[in-house]
């Protein structure tokens, strides 16, 4: 119920929500579970295994409870804590894990098979029949048990990346990272200041306590403003940071405030990776429940989220309110409900030694040992030497003390250790270089201790960058020492929950011990201790001294398990924000890709690129035909390919022969001017890397060119040949790929159409020439080089005109018959011509596997032609290229089928090689194929059976020369 | 992860491609034998500790470096140019 | 003699604007790589300092000034930017046309090193990267080239057939950078 005081709310702005259906009001400020429990809801979500009815447990980003799911359709999102989800008009929440509803959820049945249910019992009793568990175990144990579910439908909603670089990065902004970041601030360093509140303060802004004779929450407002202010400090709210990583790296989870989301083109989070020279850990400290019977009930909350709710909401989570701990905290939080108004029924604090100076029932050296109320508390039981009493109470705060949030400094490796003045694990110096750790996070729990460990934090990672912290100035603060009697699980009958949101209790780990899961990564593995959206955040500490009791350990022995990156849940979206849709990859436009489309072209993928696979003709109603009438063009008249794709390097310098030299098989310090010369490059291993044609444009000029798939491993492999390997040449080569916008003209009209456009006729440029010429007084290039086995060219022209060249090459084509064509005809012409691709060089083929053996010049070295030497590269028995076609009744092939002796089993043991290219050949009637086959070049006329397995398919295929077509070259050289 | 790339500074993990062990820029002698060949192609050592690799910075300068590191601790110590490296080299 | 329209790489593409931010098509007339043979360096930046009036940049930077200048462009490699190169040039360095290569853009207005962090993962703060700086760097998986020409103008250049990529990447950025500002 909401009681008067200001606290952050705005009551002037009310705000509509709805949980379940039913409609509600709370205010700005609100977050979903304080509204909800100003509402007097207190059921907010039901357990994992046994589906009990659950209240919030905390106030926190560590709420293992109050987990709803909001957003419909593609925008659902599950398991996000209303403990953190800020209210907003039209919020629209749904409680989970429950059917029908969360008052009368049917599988609570399950809370009375309970004994049956414990730690281990998935592996215990779904054993048997084994194939039953995929079928039936498994889907009806994920329904029955679990969190929100997704929607399955692709999220549409923005979620975006960013980077930000700093030179301190401080994670909370508490007493302890304001301080931190305003010392580093005043020293002129640049700062980033994150929390995942939506305003700084931290406990600030829950507790009553006073920082410079103001309010806490003022103070911090204060603070923040004036960090705001300068224009070196960027404080990012609502901001996790997830994980620590190498290299002063951090990720960090950015939740927009629900307005700014809403806006057009904003999105709904963005995942920063921040870089930061030296950081300051300040993330505070996270309550731990205490365990005792029923301590699950909903209305039991830790004590700080009582403060929280009281003091920052001004919600009073119970109107008769028991309040049980083992620290002074249990006396603030008293204190707290008796200035608000609330009636505390009793005030337990387990150290017997305690006094209390406030006017409530105290019971000192008691424990509270039992909770009453199912859907709701209504009783506590306390047990004391006396015998055990039962106090009306409809909410109770408990408190066992704090643990350090100490979860990132455990990223790298790092090991916490166990501090026993404080009952906690507190984190190691240095656990992450760079990184410093100031405040609760390390154990200092008061006010003043905290805003002196910030400053100091600051000033010790400021000196790491070489800057002079000045003298800090610290505010006056309560330094009350921290008492704690260290109180894990209350001993008793009943079910005392560690671990809420896994429903692990304290007799399923002292079961794992038991069973001799005695290490904890054992335990937590076999109770799920420590899992899901919490992490164990809420669980971890008391869940191992559980362990080391039972194991007859101390606390330290028994070590904690490894808390990974990240500390809070982040939706894969916002983990692959940038890189989803068509952030995936860049798209890679060749200057025809309009036109092709204007002209009907499926565009394919070719690495980044998009090429036309064919330019379908009205009428035709399948692709082979498109394919089959453009490879008629090429063979009949001319056809016009834009070849762009493929890399071009220009290569310059007084070494360029003798490097070509070096990365080439064969030798282009002999090529003449104004010629063009087809290369093979090898791995250093001796396996072919890649080929194609180099063209000599001037004495130490060259014009390289690559296959598409292997333009970027080809550039830099020639840095690496060239930095690494032969420094001293006098070379340098830059990408002209981009600069050029290159077409086929291919065909036996190739010359006539060129003849007709360009600004002079072609003249007698041989087979393999090249040389500049003008075109609509364009400077371009033209080489007479063919991937068709027709007489055909190449002009280039600088890309600006690529667009309107095309269009014009392939009006002229079909003005002589012809037309553009696509990858699946260009496809087939090399097939024919035998023309090898990066189908056949595939990284296990050498060049003796393709028949060129004798491109590896004998008179100098290049790179691969060491280990080209080996025997075993070039040795009888090697699968070497042939060609193939089909003379069994299936007239089909298929790439990918195995070749066979006709009969010999189609087993691996009787493999003799495989298709690598397949296509119907027009110009032949009939497919062709190109694949590797064991002595292949000795088995030319043999008939093979090829067996595609994964098809299912089966034809007989004749071993021929690669070359199908124009085996002498002639139609090229013409 | 951040390398300090020579020429540019430092910079984000993504803008390098990994090549393998720095031994990549040793190439030895043709006639340097079979098993020289053989350990300069193929034999690797995976230290626990200090090592060397070979990265380059692909979106970047296009420079090869040789990259000092800790497979340990993950801890980066240096980068020089693969073309320094080489020259160090007795 | 026919006659061949030229196209720019953004044609059709850019402008596009945002709130505050406008990214708009810079293509110069003309680009040219500068690429010094070995020992030449010095040579070449005396020469480039006589013909073009700028000196040889040094890694990470951009000299000359508006309508001539030369952005360094990666190892040992500067791109002229605006000029016809001097032909004395190809004495003392390997010169390419790159007219036609890059897709160059120009993003302007406050928050622009806003939208660029969502694609580069540069230190792109005004102190670490200032005016007449320049990187090679990635942007949105794209090898691209980054300078800062003045406080909040950047010129953005990436390959040419990438641009339509950049310009859908940028406005992403862009639009989430306004609506952020609340504009």
């Amino acid at each position: 119920m909401r009681i008067a005081g200001k606290g952050l709310i705005d009551r002037a702005r009310p705000v509509g929500f709805r949980f379940d259906g039913h409609r509600y009001e709370g205010f700005a400020g609100d977050t979903l579970a304080s509204a909800l429990l100003a509402n007097g809801i207190r059921v907010m979500g039901r357990s994992f295994k046994y589906h009990r009815p659950r209240g919030v447990l905390s106030a926190g980003s560590e709420e293992p409870n109050a987990l709803v799911t909001t957003g419909l359709g593609p925008a659902q999102e599950p398991n996000v804590r209303a403990t953190t989800l800020e209210l907003h008009e039209g919020l629209m929440a749904r409680s989970q894990n429950r059917w029908p509803s969360l008052g009368w959820d049917a599988l609570a049945v399950n809370d009375l098979f309970a004994p049956f249910l414990g730690a281990g019992f998935y592996y215990k009793t779904f054993m048997w029949p084994r194939r039953f568990w995929e079928r039936v175990y498994e889907p009806v144990i994920r329904r029955a048990a679990g969190l929100g579910a997704l929607s399955g439908e692709a999220v549409t909603q923005k979620y975006e990346r960013a980077w930000a670089h700093c030179d301190l990065l401080v994670i909370g902004a508490g007493p302890a990272g304001l301080m931190a970041a305003r010392t580093a601030a005043e020293a002129g360093a640049d700062v980033i200041l994150v929390d995942e509140d939506t305003v700084c303060g931290g406990r600030l802004n829950a507790e009553r306590l006073e920082v410079d004779g103001r309010p806490g929450a003022e103070w911090a407002a204060a603070m923040a403003a004036d960090l705001a202010a300068r224009p070196n400090v960027r404080i990012m709210t609502r901001t996790t940071v997830t994980g620590a990583y190498d290299g002063g790296v951090y990720g960090a989870l950015e939740r927009l405030a629900h307005d700014v989301a809403m806006r057009p083109g904003a999105p709904l989070e963005c995942f920063w990776r921040i870089n930061a020279r030296a950081a300051v850990l300040a993330a505070g400290a996270l309550e731990r429940p205490v365990a005792f019977a029923n301590n699950d009930r909903p209305g039991v909350m830790t004590a700080g989220a009582v403060r929280a709710y009281l003091n920052r909401w001004r919600v009073a989570p119970g109107r008769n309110v028991a309040v049980f701990g083992n620290t002074d905290d249990a006396h603030r939080t008293a204190a707290d409900l008796v200035a608000a108004g609330v009636h505390v029924s009793a005030l337990i604090d387990a150290r017997p030694h305690a006094r209390c100076d406030l006017d409530v029932p105290f019971y000192a050296g008691a424990q509270v040992c039992n909770a009453q109320g199912r859907h709701g508390l209504e009783a506590i039981s306390i047990a004391r030497a006396s015998g055990i009493e039962k106090v009306q109470a409809d909410c109770l705060a408990m408190s066992g003390g704090w643990n350090p949030t100490l979860h990132l400094t455990c990223h790298m490796n790092g090991r916490p250790a166990w501090n026993p003045d404080i009952a906690a694990f507190v984190p190691r110096d240095g656990a992450i270089p760079g990184m410093v750790t100031a405040g609760a996070c390390r154990g200092d729990f008061s006010t003043r201790a905290c805003l002196e460990g910030g400053a100091r934090a600051a000033a010790q990672a400021l000196e790491t960058l070489g800057l002079k912290a000045p003298e800090a100035d610290i505010p006056k603060a309560e330094d009350s020492a921290y008492d704690i009697a260290p109180l894990w699980a209350v001993p008793g009958k009943g079910r005392a929950w560690l671990d809420f949101q896994n429903d692990v209790t304290v007799k399923d780990v002292k079961q794992a011990a038991v069973e001799n899961f005695r290490s904890v990564e054992h335990m937590k593995r076999y109770t799920t201790q420590g899992m899901a959206t919490d992490q164990g955040k809420n669980s971890n500490v008391a869940a191992l001294a559980v362990l080391a009791d039972a194991t007859g350990r101390g606390i330290p022995e028994t070590g904690t398990t490894t808390f990974r990156p990240p500390y809070s849940p982040v939706a894969i979206a916002a983990m692959g924000a940038g890189a989803q849709g068509k952030g995936f990859a860049p798209e890679r436009f060749t200057t025809s890709h309009a036109a092709s489309v204007a002209r009907g072209a499926p565009m394919i993928e070719a690495g980044l690129w998009y090429r036309p696979s064919y330019f379908p003709k009205p009428g035709e109603t399948h692709w082979r035909q498109s394919c089959d009438r453009e490879v008629g063009y090429v063979r009949g008249a001319v056809g016009i390919a834009d070849v762009s794709t493929l890399g071009k390097i220009d290569i310059q310098g007084r070494d360029a022969g003798a490097f070509l030299d070096y990365v080439y098989t064969n030798t282009f310090s002999t090529l003449k001017v104004g010629r063009v010369r087809y290369g093979l490059m090898l791995r250093e291993d001796g396996f072919v890397m890649d080929d194609g044609t180099c063209a000599r444009l001037g004495e130490e000029h060259y014009l390289m060119t690559t296959t598409t798939a292997a333009a970027g491993q080809v550039m830099r492999h020639l840095e690496f040949v060239h930095q690494c390997l032969a420094p001293k040449m006098d070379v340098r080569f830059i990408s002209v790929t981009e600069q050029w916008a290159q077409f086929a003209v291919a065909g036996p009209k190739s010359r006539a159409l060129l003849d007709d456009l360009l600004d002079a006729p072609v003249g007698d440029m041989p087979f393999m020439g090249c040389g500049e010429v003008t075109v609509g007084g364009v400077a371009a290039r033209l080489f007479r080089i063919s991937f068709s086995g027709e007489h055909a060219y190449e002009l280039a022209v600088p890309a600006r005109y690529g667009d309107a060249l095309f269009r014009e090459l392939a009006a002229r084509a079909e003005g002589l018959g012809g037309g553009p064509y696509g990858m699946e005809a260009l496809n087939v012409l090399r097939i024919e011509k035998g023309f090898i691709t990066h189908a056949e060089i595939h990284g296990r083929v050498t060049a003796d596997d393709i028949g060129m053996g004798r491109m590896i010049s004998a008179k100098k070295d290049c790179i691969g032609k060491t280990m080209a030497a080996r025997p075993g590269l070039s040795e009888p028995g090697r699968e070497q290229l042939v060609g193939l076609k089909p003379v069994g009744a299936v007239k089909e092939l298929t790439a990918g089928a195995h070749l066979f002796e006709q009969d010999a089993q189609a087993v691996s043991a009787n493999d003799l090689g495989y298709l690598t290219s397949v296509g119907f050949s027009p110009t032949f009637g009939r497919f062709l194929g190109l694949g590797f086959l064991r002595d292949g070049r000795e088995r030319h006329g043999e008939v093979l059976r090829a067996v595609d397995h994964l098809r299912q398919t089966e034809t007989l295929v004749e071993v021929q020369d690669p070359v199908q077509f124009d085996a002498d070259g002639g139609r090229t050289r013409d | 992860m951040r390398i300090t790339c020579p020429i540019c500074g430092p910079r984000d993990r993504r803008e390098f491609y990994y090549q393998g062990a720095a031994v990549a820029i040793e190439r030895p002698a043709p006639d340097a034998g079979a098993e020289v060949w053989d350990d300069y192609l193929h034999n690797r050592d995976n230290p626990a500790g200090e090592t060397r690799d070979l990265w380059y910075h692909e979106s970047g300068c296009a420079a090869w470096i040789v990259v000092t590191r800790d497979t340990n601790t993950h801890e980066v110590m240096g980068a020089e140019l693969a073309d320094d490296a080489k020259a160090e080299r007795p | 003699m026919i006659e061949l329209t030229a196209r720019t790489p953004f044609d059709g593409l850019l402008p596009i604007e945002a709130g505050a931010l406008r990214l708009s098509e810079a293509a110069p007339a003309r680009m040219t790589s500068l690429a010094p043979y070995r020992g030449r360096d010095k040579a070449l930046s005396e020469a480039l300092k006589a013909a073009h009036g700028m000196a040889f940049p040094a890694p990470n930077r951009a000299t000359g000034r508006e309508g001539a200048r030369a952005v360094w462009f990666g190892q040992r490699m500067a791109l002229l930017i605006g000029p016809e190169p001097d032909a004395g040039l190809t004495e003392f360095a390997a010169l390419t046309d790159q007219s036609d290569a890059w897709a160059v853009a120009r993003l302007e207005g406050e928050g622009a090193a806003e939208a660029l962090a969502r694609l580069a993962p540069l230190d792109l703060r005004e102190g670490a990267f200032k005016r007449g700086h320049t990187a090679r760097t990635e942007l949105g998986h794209m090898h691209a080239s980054l300078t800062r020409i003045s406080g909040e103008s950047w010129r953005i250049m990436v390959f040419r057939a990438f641009a339509r990529t950049l310009a859908h990447e940028m406005r992403e950025a862009m639009q989430s950078v306004a609506a952020r500002a609340g504009v």
